[in-house]
């Protein structure tokens, strides 16, 4: 079950980005598939579509590569099903740390990654950078409700230093690295507490400070055997799932009374 | 506890504290090291790895103590737990889920002895059902206000040093006994205003004849903490059924231990539909652990002298409430910490 590659150019995903969310994008972008495609001017694999994670998992990666046609400048983002976020923050109230605040952001991504050729400023104008969210600052966490902005700064900021922390937001930008003229290749390391879903990978050809063509590629996270399937079971069938347990509980602590009879 | 290792994965209400990130660190130190992972299990729901061996001890040492002393040991499960790793949240859940096995195979054996007042229980139950009810609902309530693990923290605290104290006078003032003979024995039943109120009802297994009223509250109260702590409530229940409802002491265990059963099956139940915070995994390793302990627990229980494993006890409950107690009171390396529900 090999996730398909699709093609786009880059202003109907430009497009895309702006009226729709997270799943329309897919949709969108198997649309446009459709379209007839013209001299393709980058082309991207991935070397795995699927990250299991299994009971002994401890982190993956995964190579993207590929070819342009000519001259350029290639920047890669990958981002994880977006997610909301509450971050806290503990204050001292009599002797003891309490969360005494916190703020709400929707739509942060739950990973992310950028690599480029060349540093980020050097071959993209902010606003284009801001565009295709390139760069950590360029996420645009926004807080829900009333939140002064200076407030809403430093949680952004804690925000940011907690993934980093836990590895899923990049400590730098990555380096996408040449093979020639044409063909490039950047390796995207995934942590053992890496979220589930499915992510997309974005890679665009950037020239003139400008994006010129743009591919995305999902990628699928997901957690798989026995433990998948208890944790699927106890989401769907959370009462049955209880009442396992309870019942499970029961026989065992029967049978933990049986040698007692005999004593 | 350093044998312990850690490798935090996937979605779900992560809580990036401290402590977890130290432990994160721990793994990567290790898997350079090329540790191996065989006796690592890993816990769907808790979603970190645990060493077996750690679980299983724990189970055991819990269970020990049940042998020992007769105690449930739900008040040190959750506390351990939360120490080696697992979220308070889980850990709660988890540990009452562990209760209900431990609970039925304590209810049989005092069944056998015709130590069950089985009508008592059932009036305990009543109270019991709508306490956990009311404790789930908080606990819910507090875990989306982002305060569930202070609120279990602070309970533990409170809980475990008034525990802790009073048998550590009581075992202090059992050694002194020892020296002085002829002390007064206090007069098992008296009647007090509380057994007086409305809805009279025999119960005769208990030789009383008392409120129902009585038994209900003080199975409202102790159903409510076992909701939010994952606790059966035993410590408080077993001296509240001597000193409050006048009961004879043979049948206090197991009656407690009957009602345990049901209302940690209904906060098993309620959690995993609410908050999906049971582990299966977590609860069936520590039952293991327990019964080997019990068993063991059992024979030393006879063997050895009373008082001054009492007054151990009493200390390591002390231990735990002043580690919780040092945790909440410790400046912490991060004061932000993010959450986020799963989907």
């Amino acid at each position: 079950m090999k996730p398909r590659s699709d093609r786009i150019s880059a202003r109907s995903s430009r497009l895309a980005d702006r009226i729709f969310g997270w799943h329309f994008k897919l949709m969108a972008l198997i649309l446009f598939w459709a379209v007839p495609a013209r001299a393709e001017a980058l082309v991207a694999d991935l070397t795995n579509h699927l990250i299991a994670i299994t009971t002994g998992f401890t982190g993956a990666s995964v190579v993207l590569f590929g070819a342009i046609d000519g001259p350029g400048d290639v920047a890669v983002v990958v981002q994880g099903p977006d997610r909301e976020i509450t971050v806290r923050r503990k204050s001292r109230i009599a002797g003891i740390w309490v969360n005494s605040r916190e703020v709400i952001f929707a739509n942060v991504p739950s990973f992310y990654f950028v690599a480029a050729s060349r540093p980020l400023e050097e071959i993209v104008s902010p606003a284009t950078a801001a565009f295709y969210r390139l760069g950590v600052t360029n996420l645009e966490m926004k807080p829900q409700g009333m939140t002064p902005p200076q407030v809403a700064d430093e949680f952004v900021t804690a925000l940011v230093r907690t993934q980093r922390h836990s590895r899923l937001f990049p400590n730098a930008v990555g380096k996408v690295s040449f093979i020639g003229e044409r063909l490039f290749r950047t390796t995207i390391e995934f942590p053992s507490n890496v979220p589930t879903g499915t992510y997309l990978v974005q890679v665009f050809l950037v020239r003139d400070k400008d994006v010129v063509s743009g591919q995305t590629t999902p990628l699928v996270v997901s957690k798989v055997g026995l433990d998948a399937d208890v944790f699927g079971f106890a989401g769907r069938q959370p009462v049955l799932y209880g009442a396992i347990a309870v019942l499970t509980a029961m026989v065992a602590g029967w049978l933990a009374s049986l040698p007692f009879r005999s004593a | 506890m350093s044998g312990t290792r850690f490798s935090r994965r996937s979605a779900g209400c992560k809580l990036a504290t401290p402590a977890r990130r130290a432990a994160e660190q721990r793994v990567k130190r290790q898997h350079k090291a090329g540790a191996s992972d065989i006796m690592d299990i890993y816990l769907p729901i808790a979603e970190v790895s645990v060493d077996v061996f750690v679980l299983l001890g724990l189970g055991g040492a819990v269970g020990f103590l049940t042998g020992v002393f007769g105690v449930g040991g739900g008040f040190l499960v959750t506390p351990l737990l939360i120490f080696i790793g697992v979220p308070p949240t889980v850990a709660v859940a988890s540990s009452a889920n562990q209760l209900v096995g431990a609970s039925v195979s304590g209810v049989l054996v005092h069944w056998r002895r015709g130590n069950v007042d089985f009508k008592m229980g059932y009036v305990l139950l009543v109270g019991g059902l709508a306490g956990s009810v009311l404790g789930v609902w908080i606990f819910t309530l507090l875990k989306r206000l982002g305060q569930i693990e202070l609120t279990i923290s602070l309970c533990y605290v409170l809980l475990l040093g008034t525990l802790g104290a009073l048998m550590t006078v009581e075992s202090i003032y059992a050694q002194l006994r020892l020296h002085r003979p002829g002390v007064r024995r206090r007069k098992l039943h008296q009647h007090n205003w509380m057994h007086g109120l409305p809805l009279k009802a025999r119960f005769r297994k208990s030789k009383l004849y008392i409120s129902a009223l009585l038994p209900i509250g003080l199975g409202f109260v102790v159903g409510v903490f076992s909701a939010i702590l994952g606790i059966g409530g035993g410590f408080i229940m077993v001296p509240a059924m001597i000193y409050m409802l006048g009961m004879p002491t043979a049948v206090v265990p197991g009656t407690s231990l009957l009602q345990i059963i049901f209302v940690a099956a209904n906060v098993t139940l309620l959690q995993a539909y609410t908050n999906r915070t049971v582990d299966a995994v977590l609860a069936l390793v520590l039952l293991v652990g327990g019964v080997i302990g019990a068993r063991i627990g059992s024979r030393f229980g006879t063997r050895l002298r009373g008082d001054q494993l009492r007054l151990l006890l009493a200390l390591l409950v002390l231990a735990v409430a002043a580690k919780l107690a040092f945790d909440l009171t410790v400046r912490p390396s991060d004061p932000y910490s993010i959450a986020w529900e799963k989907t």
